[in-house]
Parts: structure tokens; sequence; C-alpha cells
């Protein structure tokens, strides 16, 4: 067995503070047990990038203080309303914000992934976004100068791209599916970090039925078993998110003492531990 | 005659309308009544053809990860989408970010989402927003997130086509930048709505009402529409049509 693999505790303490992460949105595939590691452990000042957009992890994380920089589309716990500790941070003043647009940043990781310094990208050009953008700025087509002007959007190269995924077999490989953004958060990172729902027995690259869907060993620096390691959240074609829990988390973190409250009951250590 | 149908499924079968014929719609995040219209225009004849939900397994035929939505949209491959917006102005620039002097907010909404992207890619960019309020229908957006028009040297296919309210219709005239009036849902009037409103816009000497849904469009809302939905919006069809959901 690669020596890779590793259990929860051990990857989430691969981040240290001060480190620039990327995140899956709910939708996609979030590492949720490995969110409360880091909670409980105390990291700070982490740059979180959002792929595009970050839903409860990046709230728990911000109302957790591990949080100075958020780059994202969005913050958006769907369904279950607005997320409470981003508001309440940005209303507080605590949380500097990197106001982007989802094509951006998916362009931004794709540039990284290239080894390019930047790429194009259509759109945004007369949205505020822009002016605030020190990593944005407009050029020209040099092929064709009357084709309108374009955005320029600077690389985005995350030091870890953390997110769980459905499977990963015993060589390392790691299957996505469609979620494809994973894959290329994990090529654009210096290293991807990623709890697995199942053992694969087998390898899932040698079945075509998978293998398209697979993120290969060699780009995955550490890896750990969690079982319902989304949870809360759901996990795409596995389970749905837990509403009743999600709806008790937006509830209580409403205020800092519901959510502190939250944290001892559901982020204590020996909840991040188990 | 009594009103038998709810708020939602006027709404749904409102959009529904404005997608018939056409090959594709997209629809983004936190949007369970235009996904619903998108589903019920899909499930009846001369209908939409495909649909692709953010956040389903069931209705999303992507297989290249979050990207796939935009490089499609700019391949010209998608005829509709929607976006909304915490504030909207008269020009139909949308404000998904926040209220207040960037970056000081008073109030934080939840960002832009594709929204600086879609509006100039998409041909029919339909906007959605129940709340029809003058904090929300504002005279200028404190922030754009995504401008209703642009000038003819950027490349933009896209933009408004039209705007969909708990109150009424407009349609959004894009070298006039400038809405006007459509229709109003039962149950308002044009006067309620001119008071609602924060921003100027046309309106017709006699204002239409919003179509009612007929039976058989409420029957397929209810049937299948709600059964498909519930997949990406579990609570949306609790509330509205009484769905349990899926252990």
């Amino acid at each position: 067995m690669p020596d890779q693999f590793t259990d929860v505790e051990n990857l989430a303490a691969q981040i240290g503070d001060g480190a620039k992460v990327a995140l899956a949105p709910d939708y996609s595939g979030c590492a949720m047990a490995v969110v409360r590691s880091l909670v409980a452990r105390g990291v700070r000042g982490l740059h979180l990038v959002g792929v595009p957009s970050v839903g409860l992890q990046g709230d728990l994380l911000i109302g957790a203080g591990c949080v100075s920089v958020l780059e994202t589309a969005a913050v958006t716990m769907d369904e279950f309303g607005p997320a409470p500790r981003f508001t309440a941070a940005v209303k507080a003043g605590t949380l500097k914000v990197i106001d982007g647009t989802c094509p951006a940043i998916h362009a931004g990781l794709q540039a990284a992934e290239k080894g390019i310094p930047y790429m194009p990208v259509r759109g945004i050009v007369g949205s505020d976004l822009l002016a605030h953008r020190d990593d944005w700025t407009i050029g020209d087509n040099p092929f064709d100068a009357e084709s309108g002007p374009l955005v320029l959007v600077k690389a985005i190269r995350p030091d870890f791209a953390l997110f769980h995924a459905p499977l990963a077999d015993r060589y390392g490989n790691v299957w996505v599916g469609v979620r494809r953004e994973m894959m290329t958060m994990a090529h654009a990172a210096g290293a991807a970090l990623v709890t697995y729902e199942e053992s694969y027995d087998g390898n899932l690259l040698t079945d075509p039925a998978l293998a398209a869907g697979t993120i290969p060993g060699l780009y995955i620096s550490a890896l750990a078993e969690a079982k319902q390691g989304a949870w809360p959240v759901g996990l795409y074609g596995r389970y749905p998110a837990d509403a009743a829990h999600m709806a008790e988390y937006v509830e209580m973190a409403k205020t800092e003492e519901g959510f502190a409250a939250y944290l001892d009951r559901f982020v204590s250590r020996s909840a991040a531990a188990e | 005659m009594t009103q038998d149908y709810r708020p939602e499924e006027l709404l749904i079968a409102t959009v529904a309308a404005m997608l018939d014929g056409l090959n594709h719609v997209a629809v983004g995040a936190s949007s369970p009544i235009p996904g619903s219209a998108a589903l019920l225009s899909r499930a009846r004849p001369g209908g939409i053809r495909h649909v692709s939900m953010l956040g389903s397994v069931e209705h999303n035929p992507f297989t290249n990860g979050g990207v796939e939505l935009f490089d499609c949209a700019a391949e010209g491959r998608i005829d509709a989408f929607f976006l909304g917006g915490g504030q909207i102005d008269g020009e139909a620039n949308i404000n998904l970010v926040g209220i207040g002097d960037y970056p000081e907010l008073k109030v934080r909404f939840p960002g832009s989402f594709g929204s600086a992207y879609l509006y100039f890619l998409v041909p029919r960019v339909i906007l959605f927003r129940e709340e029809h309020t003058a904090r929300v229908m504002v005279p200028k957006v404190d922030f754009i997130s995504a401008p209703g028009t642009s000038d003819a040297a950027v490349d933009r296919p896209g933009g408004p086509y039209a705007m969909v309210t708990g109150r009424c219709v407009f349609d959004f005239d894009r070298d006039r930048k400038r809405f006007a009036l459509r229709s109003v849902h039962p149950g308002h009037t044009a006067a309620e709505i001119r008071e609602n409103t924060g921003f100027d816009y046309d309106e017709p000497g006699s204002v239409p009402e919003t179509p009612a849904p007929d039976a058989a469009t409420l029957a397929l809302i209810r049937g299948r529409v709600a059964d498909e939905v519930a997949e990406t919006y579990p609570a949306f069809a609790e509330r509205v049509w009484g769905r349990q959901r899926a252990a």
C-alpha cells in the first residue's frame, strides 16, 4: 500500500496556518470530517478558495476563526438559507472576501494545471467585481483586436485541494465520477488531500467504466478513509444532506453563542476523532 | 372564480411558457421555481428539450464537472438561464454581493455565482425574484455583479429577456435599457406594482393579467414536476406540495 494512506487527523495535520486551500461546494465532495478536525485543532489564517463556491465547510471554518481570506463566487447553504457565520463575519469586517465568479475560478485553476500564468475569460467586463481584483485585468485578443476586450484571470495555485470522494483504491486512485472540478483542483494544487467514503476492491484505472472518472494516485498526496465523511452535507450519488442537522446548524449559528454551542456538541476533539 | 392554484404554481407555469420551443435551459443555484418551470416545459409536447439543473444527479447531463455549464454557454448551446438579485435596477443590473459601500457592506448576499459570465453569453436570461419590493427593485444597484447591458464593443450575445416576480412579468428592451410591464398576476394591480418598484418602467394603457395555469398544467406540475424537482429541492417540494422527503 502506498504511504499516502493515513487517517483523518494526520491528513488534516498537513494543513498548516496560512495555507491556501481549495474546497468543493455542498453539491460536490465536502471533506467535512477533515474540516471538523481543522476546527478542533484551531488552525488559523487560512485562505479558502471555493471551487467555485463553498457551503457548510466555509461557514464552519469562518465561524471558528480559521479563515483570513475567502476567495469564492458565492457562499451558499442552498435550501437551508444564507450562511450565517459568513454573513456575520462580513458585517463585522473580520473576513477579507475576494469576490469572483464561477467560470473565472475554474479558468484560474485550469491555467494553473496547464502551467500558464493566466487564462482569458469571456463576460465580466462592466461588472464591479473587476475593479476589486488585482489578479484580473483586461486585455485584447491578439489575433483580432476588434473582437472586444477580454478579462485575463491570473492562475490560481492552491497549496492544497481538499475534498471527499465516493471511492478510492489501494493504489491511491480516487474516483470522482462526473464531479471533475475535483480533478482540476487536484491538478492545480500543490497537494491533494482526499478522504473517501469506501475502498474499491481492485484497480479503478483498469475498469473502463470507472477509469474516466478517476484521479490517478500520482496527483494525490494523502488519503484517509472517512465513512459518512461529507456528513451533514450530502455526497453526490451516495447520500443526501442530513436536512434536520443542516437546519439545526443554520439556526444555532445565527448567534455567536449558538455557534459555540454547536462546536461544543459536534466539533469537540472527541467528535473530530470519530 | 376562486384561485385554485398556489402562487408558486402560477410562477412555474409563467416561466415555463418562456422556455417552450427552446433546446436547452440551464438552472443555477437556489432556483426551485425556475427549476420546476424547466422540468414542466420539458414534460410537455413542444417544450424545451434539455434541462441541466445544478445540484441534480438525475436532471443534469454534464459529465465534465462544474466548468461544463460555462463552456456549454460559451459555445452557444444554452438558450435560457435564470438570474436573480438581492437588488435589481431599472437597467437590469443585478447585485448578488450586498448592500452598502463595497467592501464595507451592511448586508451581505451570497455572491455573484456565474452571473458575471452567463448574463453575457446566454441569449435568453430570465430574471427571477419572488420578492417584489422597493428594497429589491431599486433605482440603482449598490454593486453591479453583472450589468444588464453593455456597449457595442463588448462581446455579448446574451442578456436579459424578461423578469418574473411575485407580482408581475416585465419584458426588457436591451436597446432602450428599460423594462415594460407585460402582465400583472391575478390578485395584484398595476398601481401596487408601481408603488413597490423603485425604478421607472413602461406600462401599457391597459395591463393584461398573467394567465392562470390550466388544469392539465396543474396536474403536470403536481405530479411529474413535483416528483422530479424534489430530488434537488426536497424542502421546496415538501413546503409547496407536501412531498415527503426520502429517508
